[in-house]
């Protein structure tokens, strides 16, 4: 069987320029995980169903497992791995380490993800504003109370910084 | 099963031109790819064929939304993400918003388009029963010029619609509604979120002097197509909404409809808890 | 002395690492020399296999290519008993069971080669239900299709029956349901004669992966290595199963002398992995003029799947559970769990259980009504309590006190005043509201002499700086078994919990602490780590290098010095049964488990009227769990393990279609969201059990058993209809409605 061409693009990924050569329909997902050995991003089910890949693409939350490689061409990617500042991990972090808002931890990369957007665009969440924005990422161990604890003690946290 | 990427071709054209020129030099050749969020779901699940793909998500003449006094126009790539931070469309039609709000996560959201829901014609579709009671029409373009036709019609059979090959849909306009009138929008998904549905219902009416004046229904998940139920539109312009004028109303949309039984639900759920939405809709008049 | 670290919520011994994405799951670890390999399976549910044939354009010789006769030792996964073969011969008997492995190097090429082998087949007649493997419409299994049976007696529930003012019956169903761990299962192997076999991957239990490759091998175990990599949930899921994929991983190893790797994609995942146990309960209940009860006769049946992989084991904890937590003077429980030709069922999460559990609890509310007694009075009446027997004849010895619990409950859920607002309120109403509960326990570790079987063990090592490292075969999965071992050792040690590491389970470096299942690791093994704990303490202490007070520091010290002597300052813990539990397996009584978690649970929920939609909107959850080791750790189980009986209860249905699930991605079978969770509120009671670590029972698996029937019966409450099955989705509830309505039966 004869493969079509790989092709080349370049992209941001956290911040870093990098050129990507990829099979144009490649999941970006593996892009990441294979080509950029950034294996943070993970996948649960390969269908844009749980959000376990879940990563920013020019700023907007999107399922790496549902874009093909060749649509991140010029696409500024931010990932898990770009979310701490050396050391140092960022408040969303942070508190779902205290409050136990990551369980068996394979949902964790793609809900922080989810959880600094609707922090971002919800300052100050209500309940509902924090189901609907983490609703696209699923989490079979907390039944999800801890991380809404979570995002709600990052929050508070981010307000005092203020 | 998952499918070989490498089997699968995809070019990115950066204009509108570039596409059209595509389509038309190699008829049949190209298949058009917007947001992905079903053709990745298809190959994951081993049920896309090879193909040669073209993207349009870079394709900025297809992108934004714009209006007038009159009507809104979206781009067909616009997303279920950009309709809902619309301030326009949330003030015009709710019933996109509900619509786009209900498609999957945000994630999902962002990526999902008007026009790629459209194309890709899944009789499960969210957005495409709030686009038949709004009257929607499409611009269907070629390398020979833009042609506008409406929204109803367009589905002919499942997976089936009156598109050229060498045709896109690039935009999508709506009137802008009577703003008397009232919005029904009511999708009953697998599940609050992330859910496709097992049947959604649309309806947009007009009361004039306790009588019909303007009542449009569509359907999904109840047949080949988004289904615009327009026998029971008939049967219901002019009436006054009672008991018995329901009842019959119902037993006609009953006709109108072929659910059938699938993983999801069950072809007799579905008549069921259609009539009932048509019921609480009209009763909403 | 360092702040004690049990009682408190002290962060996630792993969780910075799960945050920032840096742990390490099976498909994260690097083997770059690594060649790909996958499964050719069965395409019908029984036959006999005529032929395997490798068609389409693809440079076959390429393939790795391994059958039953590649195995060098026996072909069958050595778990219970020996019927399941590692791969197919001759006869098939479920769809997707394994024929062939195939591998390449080229990961693509592999994806598409694999759906062009075809299995030739001659198939027969195949049976996928209780009813039909009970009447041996066709016996596939056995002599009668039988994989287990118990019978469980107390008293005799035949004397009974003629005098009683009331007999109730009722029958009553649970579906299978599906782990949904959102990592999928996947190994990666090595091996070859001279060097044995090694397996790294996402599993619940190493020694059982050990103990199935030196069969499946025929070498000794100590050549049988198996490593844990980050788990992403189990549940029950990998208990047995990753025994079945690393066996398939290391024989494409073997035969290829290369690194092979198996991950599951989802859709594979689901369609051939086992689930929980379809059940069918039936219960013949007779109740004297007070509402106490005087007889149950329950006859538990278990849909096991094609083999009997653990069935005998869920069978029991689902018969032992069976009747709840009543008191009856006349019990007789008959179970059986019979062979279908569906894919073999399995671990999940209440191992039985919940599928008991959800039978008691709606005929409770049934033989209450029958009762002419609320469900709540009705239970009071008839709850176990101290210095009683169960239906095993075990004496209840601890401080049981099921009408606290329950009464705790109904306050905190506001009960009683909402109860009587809804049904008021939902006349006329399209929105109908109810509340429900359920009562019931938990028998915590293995059932009966399982424990004492099991002899775990636990290693305990200090370096020189007072570093302890912790080395069980208990595997992190989401639970906080790192956290609490880490606890209980800083604790008794009198250290900090940042001076404790945690191995990672590697059977060549860590004993065998047994499973990770059954609710055992915090209680069971976390004693493990505290009686390591003492015997290092002891040790110094006879090398008089510490005294009975002392300082970290001094204890650091104390290390350093005896490590200087004697090399290595290192401890092995041993399970030891504490003591007056006597089991009889052989009659199915005496003292099923050392201890029980007590539990009360209320849900309220929404029936939409104009959909059937059910929605759970808020739900309390009170447990008696023993000492509560960590306080956001424990609530988090609870909550979890609620959400999952929701699931269980209204949304997770297994679609199958001859023989297979064809709902197998996440799309289509509906685990609840964000949005679809209740508010879950945790209460905790406390009664220190003396042999768990530090007071501490197990609660893993309780939240499962009692969420499911609390749901129902509070949709029985908003509906006024009766519900005896699980799932109860809003197209089942349309039928029962509709039904209803044609007999005459509910509100309208």
């Amino acid at each position: 069987m004869v493969s079509v061409a790989k092709v080349n693009f370049d992209c941001t990924i956290n911040g870093e320029k990098k050129t990507i050569s990829a099979y144009p329909m490649a999941r970006l997902l593996d892009v990441i995980r294979e080509d950029c050995e950034l294996t943070g991003t993970k996948e649960g089910c390969g269908e844009g169903e749980c959000g376990a890949c879940t990563i920013m693409i020019d700023g907007e939350l999107v399922n790496s497992c549902l874009v093909p490689a060749l649509q991140a061409d010029g696409a500024e990617i931010k990932t898990i791995e770009g979310v701490a500042t050396g050391e140092q991990l960022h408040v969303v972090q942070e508190s779902f380490v205290v409050n136990n808002g990551a369980q068996c931890g394979i949902c964790t990369p793609g809900m922080i993800m989810a959880a600094l957007k609707l922090l971002e665009e919800h300052p100050d969440p209500s309940p509902d504003d924090i189901r609907h924005g983490l609703a696209g990422n699923l989490c079979r161990c907390t039944g999800y109370m801890k991380i809404f604890e979570s995002v709600l003690a990052a929050c508070q946290s981010m307000k005092q910084e203020v | 099963m998952r499918s070989d990427v490498t089997q699968y071709e995809m070019v990115a054209p950066k204009s509108l031109d570039e596409v059209l020129a595509n389509l038309s030099s190699e008829p049949g050749k190209w298949t058009l790819f917007a947001g992905g969020t079903d053709l990745m779901v298809l190959m994951e699940s081993g049920k896309l064929a090879p193909k040669n793909f073209l993207s349009l998500w870079g394709v900025k003449e297809l992108k934004g939304i714009s209006y007038t006094d009159d009507s809104m126009t979206f781009g067909a790539l616009t997303t279920y993400g950009e309709l809902q931070r619309h301030s326009k469309v949330r003030e015009y039609f709710p019933m996109l918003i509900q619509a786009a709000k209900e498609t999957g996560g945000l994630a999902i959201q962002n990526r999902g388009t008007l026009g790629g829901n459209i194309a890709n014609a899944s009789p499960a579709a969210d957005s495409p029963p709030g686009l038949l009671v709004y009257d929607a029409e499409l611009e269907l373009t070629s390398v020979d010029g833009s042609r506008w036709v409406p929204y109803d019609g367009f589905h002919t059979g499942y997976k089936q619609m009156k598109l050229g090959e060498a045709e896109l849909i690039t935009k999508i306009r709506v009137p802008r509604p009577d703003p008397k009138g009232v919005h029904y929008f009511k999708k009953v998904g697998t599940r609050r979120a992330q859910a496709i549905s097992k049947i959604v219902l649309a309806g947009f009416g007009l009361m004039n002097e306790g009588a019909v004046k303007t009542v449009r229904i569509a359907v999904g998940s109840v047949a080949a197509i988004t289904l615009r139920c327009h026998k029971t539109e008939a049967f219901l312009t002019g009436k006054s909404l009672n008991d018995s004028v329901i009842a019959e109303a119902s037993e006609i949309f009953g006709g109108e409809i072929t659910p059938i039984d699938d993983v999801r639900s069950t072809g007799r759920y579905r008549r069921q808890v259609g009539k009932n939405l048509l019921k609480d809709f009209l009763e909403s008049l | 002395m360092a702040n004690a670290a049990i009682g408190r919520s002290v962060p996630r011994k792993e969780g910075r690492s799960k945050v920032t994405g840096e742990i390490q799951y099976i498909d994260d670890l690097s083997f770059p020399e690594a060649i790909y390999g996958t499964v050719i399976r069965s395409p019908v549910a029984r036959g006999k296999i005529l032929g395997v044939h490798f068609e389409g354009d693809f440079p076959w010789d390429e393939f790795i290519k391994v059958t039953a006769e590649d195995i060098p030792g026996e072909n069958r996964q050595a778990l219970i008993l020996n019927d399941q073969p590692c791969l197919a011969v001759d006869r098939i008997n479920h769809r997707e069971e394994p024929v062939l492995l195939i591998a390449h190097p080229n990961k693509h090429l592999l994806i598409e080669a694999r759906k062009h082998v075809r299995i030739e087949v001659e198939e027969e007649t195949p049976i996928y239900t209780i009813e039909d493997s009970d009447a041996k419409k066709e016996v596939i299994w056995g002599e009668d299709n039988i994989l287990k049976k118990y019978r469980v007696e107390k008293g005799n529930v035949d004397d009974v029956w003629a005098s009683a003012h009331k007999v109730i019956e009722g029958e009553y169903r649970t579906g299978a349901q599906e782990q949904l761990y959102i990592e999928p299962q996947g190994m990666v192997a090595k091996a070859s004669p001279e060097d044995g076999v090694t397996v790294w991957g996402s599993l619940q239990c190493p020694y059982y992966i050990q103990g199935s490759l030196e069969v499946l091998f025929g070498i000794p175990a100590d050549q049988c290595r198996v490593v844990y990599a980050a788990t992403g949930g189990g549940f029950g899921g990998k208990e047995e199963y990753p025994t079945v994929i690393a066996g398939h991983t290391a024989l494409l190893a073997w035969k290829s002398g290369k690194t092979v790797k198996m991950i599951y994609d989802r859709a594979e995942d689901m369609a051939v992995t086992t689930k929980r146990h379809p059940s069918l309960t039936r219960h013949k209940t007779a109740i004297d003029k007070d509402g106490k009860l005087l007889a149950m006769d329950v006859e538990f049946l278990l849909d096991g799947g094609a083999y009997a992989t653990l069935t005998s084991v869920v069978l029991s904890r689902g018969t032992i559970h069976a009747v709840g937590p009543y008191l009856c003077p006349n019990v007789r429980v008959n179970a059986r769990a019979l062979a279908t030709n569906l894919p073999p069922h399995g671990a999940f999460r209440g191992f039985g259980a919940p599928q008991s559990c959800f039978a008691i609890e709606r005929h409770m509310n049934k033989v209450a009504r029958a009762a002419g007694l609320t469900p709540e009075e009705f239970r009071n009446r008839n709850f176990l309590n101290k210095g009683q027997r169960t239906a095993t004849g075990q004496l209840i010895e601890e401080n049981v006190d099921m009408q606290g619990l329950l009464t705790t409950a109904l306050e905190k859920s506001d009960y009683h005043a909402k109860k009587a607002r809804f049904a008021k309120e939902n006349v006329g109403q399209r929105i109908k509201k109810g509340i429900g509960f359920a009562t019931f326990f938990h028998g915590a570790g293995f059932t009966g002499s399982g424990e004492k079987h099991l002899a775990s063990t636990l290693g305990m090592e200090a370096d020189r700086n007072g570093r302890i490292r912790v080395l069980a075969a208990s595997t992190e999965i989401g639970q906080g078994a790192n956290t609490v071992f880490s606890q209980v050792a800083a604790d008794t040690l009198k250290i900090s919990y940042d001076a404790i590491d945690i191995e990672k389970p590697d059977t060549e470096k860590v004993p065998n602490s047994g499973p990770t299942v059954a609710s055992r690791t915090s209680m069971i093994v976390g004693n493990l780590v505290a009686v390591a704990a003492k015997q290092l303490l002891a040790k110094l202490r006879e090398a008089q290098l510490l005294g009975d007070e002392y300082t970290p520091d001094q204890f650091n010290s104390a290390c350093d010095q005896y490590i200087e002597k004697h090399g290595e300052l290192k401890v092995i813990s041993e399970y030891s049964q504490p003591p007056g539990i006597n089991w009889d397996e052989e009659n199915y009584q005496g003292d099923a488990y050392g201890t029980y978690a007590w539990a009360a649970y209320v849900a309220e929920v929404e029936v939409d009227t104009l959909t059937y939609v059910t929605e759970v909107k808020d739900f309390v959850a009170v447990q008696e769990i023993g000492k509560v080791l960590h306080p956001i750790m424990a609530a988090g189980q609870i909550e979890g393990g609620v959400a999952q009986g929701v699931g269980f209860a209204v949304y997770e249905k297994v679609v199958w279609r001859d023989g297979v699930m064809i709902n197998n991605q996440m799309t289509n079978y509906i685990m609840p969201t964000a949005s679809d969770v209740p508010e879950i509120r945790v209460f905790f009671e406390e009664e220190p059990y003396a042999y768990g670590a530090a007071g501490a029972k197990g609660i893993g698996e309780l939240p499962l058993d009692g969420s499911a029937p609390a749901v129902i019966n509070a949709v029985e409450d908003a509906m006024k209809i009766d519900i005896d099955f699980i799932p109860m989705l809003p197209e089942d509830l349309f039928e029962l409605i509709e039904s209803a309505a044609n007999n005459g039966q509910g509100e309208e």
